[in-house]
């Protein structure tokens, strides 16, 4: 619904089968798209499309299918490229999500690089997905993490990211944009910083590439990760983007097939790029399937999402402001389209319960965001999360649905 | 009730003593109360108004007693636990800091608290069922109604094994 009336928002709505089911015999008005985005049809039915006309094993079949199924799948691997305009294919490699993607970097990568006493910087914003997998390797090599604060507003504080930097940091890892406020984090500065003490950068794209566009290149990071299944693409499919270099210069994560060059008992040497980090049999259908939902993306063009979701997050966010007894927790000026907030005295699993007797889903809890609950002293936030569909009637519908928890819980 | 009519009633008279029968049909009742209580509403808001009001009245746990060591895993929500034998019967005390689980804390107690070690474990959590609260209710883990239900099992199954026991702790639960 952008300004302009332009956006094409029936058309978008009608290529997402899911948004026409009801739940309670409400229509369902679906908005935890930070946790998971719905698929459109041309997503749907790429996956039927591949097993029911273009599927075998992928990169070892001399076969006329398993030529089709690599083609397919390597074609989604210049699309991811493109997405993110990295310099060379080699530097996509296809994870389980973004979660994998970082367990990759902290154990390939750290336990090549990391030393005792060297440091880890991360932020308090930071989903328990980019804390973990560098407690472990911190645990392993000595490494020690340091943390970057935020202030009320859940803004990034650039000036105790500047003093936490030293000639020891190793490794800065941050979310582009928070899981659980929607902040989006500076991450061209904390870039520049970094590179002034030569420390490498792991940026959290899970919640910005399906809101921003992103450009790796010019951003000069070193690796980006981000999950499928947030893009309106399938589950259990994502991308780590890293530079060749350092891609070149790891150690492989996981041994398998696919990954060798030539193996012996004596010595296995390993395949060359990407394949190096892809081992064993990959995710055929939903690398495929993920190419269809960048191009879905594409189709829409990234500035007309981000001033459509932009005007949602406005609109929600001025209802709630209007309304009693609402606290929005993350007030930061520059936001992705995430809106958490508080309902006073109602605990947000009451205001969940309710409001998906109304249709409506929201996420509610920690967010897989502890750090983030401690630093405003909640145990859990109701967050609204905006995707490419919906519209200002769903805001209007969350803000009944509030008030309605409000008259029951009064 | 009916036992006294079958010539029960000098047990009756011996006050520690519990007539598994009847007492099983008496939890068997309650629960038949709740269904029709809750048949009497039209829709779910009506349920679940019912069920806020239950949780305001819950008498709960004084904040010192709500520690970790007595905190229900996997709940969405905060749930603590306690229970105690008196009188051959385990009482639950247990609250939440969200008022629908408080609520169906209630509930539970209703059901489940001031009855014999058997009378609870021969008793599964079926009765939600007829409540019609919404599949998620009854089904999901998240609400935390799957993790109390066995928490006032594991409980009632220690109490069984450990005939002089008047507490348990919860972290000898299996």
């Amino acid at each position: 619904m952008a300004a302009n009336g332009s956006y094409p928002i029936d058309r978008i709505r009608g290529d997402f089968p899911i948004l026409s089911e009801e739940v309670h015999g409400k229509p369902l008005v679906y908005l935890d798209n930070g946790a998971s985005a719905q698929k459109p049809s041309a997503v749907i039915d790429q996956i039927s499309k591949t097993y029911e006309t273009g599927y075998a094993n992928v990169h070892r079949g001399v076969h006329y299918m398993s030529q089709i199924a690599t083609d397919a799948m390597e074609d989604a691997r210049r699309k991811a490229q493109m997405f993110l305009n990295a310099a060379d294919e080699k530097e996509i490699i296809f994870v389980r999500g973004a979660t994998e993607g970082i367990n990759l970097v902290a154990s390939s990568w750290g336990r090549a690089n990391l030393q005792e006493g060297d440091e880890i910087i991360l932020s308090v914003l930071e989903h328990h997905s980019n804390i973990v997998p560098w407690q472990i390797v911190a645990e392993q090599t000595g490494a020690v993490i340091k943390v970057v604060p935020i202030d009320d507003a859940g803004i990034f504080l650039m000036d105790e990211y500047e003093k936490l930097l030293s000639e020891k940091t190793k490794m800065v890892a941050v979310t582009h944009v928070s899981n659980a406020l929607g902040t989006i984090v500076p991450v061209e500065d904390v870039i520049c910083l970094a590179r002034e003490k030569d420390a490498c950068i792991l940026l959290d794209g899970c919640q910005a590439a399906p809101h921003l566009p992103v450009d790796v290149q010019a951003l000069d990071v070193d690796f980006y990760v981000f999950s499928g299944h947030k893009l309106y693409g399938p589950s259990g499919i994502g991308v780590l983007y890293g530079k060749e270099a350092l891609l070149d210069a790891m150690p492989p994560y996981e041994g398998g097939g696919e990954m060798i060059d030539r193996v012996t008992f004596e010595k296995t040497t390993y395949a060359e790029l990407p394949f190096k980090f892809e081992a064993g049999t990959p995710h055929i259908s939903g690398i495929i399937a993920l190419g269809s939902a960048i191009d879905y993306l594409n189709g829409i063009g990234f500035d007309a999402i981000a001033e459509h979701e932009h005007g949602l997050l406005e609109y929600a966010t001025e209802r709630l402001t209007e309304m009693n007894s609402i606290e929005i927790v993350g007030t930061a000026p520059e936001k992705a389209a995430i809106l958490s907030f508080n309902i006073q005295d109602v605990h947000p699993h009451d205001v969940g319960t309710i409001l998906d007797h109304d249709g409506i889903a929201v996420r509610t809890g920690h967010h897989c965001a502890q750090p983030v609950m401690d630093r405003f002293d909640v145990a859990a936030t109701v967050r609204a999360s905006f995707g490419l569909y919906n519209t200002k009637s769903e805001v209007d519908a969350l803000v009944e649905g509030i008030k309605r928890v409000q008259e029951m819980f009064a | 009730m009916a036992g006294w009519k079958s010539g029960h009633i000098d047990r009756a008279w011996k006050p520690d003593y519990i007539d598994p029968m009847t007492e099983l049909s008496k939890i068997d009742s309650t629960t038949q109360e709740i269904i029709d209580e809750f048949a009497f509403f039209d829709d779910w808001m009506q349920r679940y108004e019912y069920i806020i009001e239950m949780g305001k009245a819950l008498e709960g746990l004084p904040d010192d007693r709500k520690d970790d060591a007595h905190k229900v895993p996997g709940c969405q929500s905060q749930v603590w636990f306690y229970a105690r034998r008196e009188n051959g019967r385990i009482q639950f005390d247990a609250d939440s800091d969200a008022m629908i689980v408080r609520g169906l804390i209630a509930l539970l107690l209703r059901v489940y608290s001031n009855r014999t070690p058997d009378e609870i474990i021969s008793t599964p959590p079926e009765f939600f069922e007829a409540l019609e609260l919404g599949s998620h209710l009854s089904g999901s883990r998240a609400n935390g109604l799957h993790a109390m239900v066995t928490r006032i099992h594991a409980y009632a199954k220690a109490f069984r094994d450990e005939l002089s026991a008047d507490t348990i702790e919860p972290e000898t639960l299996a």
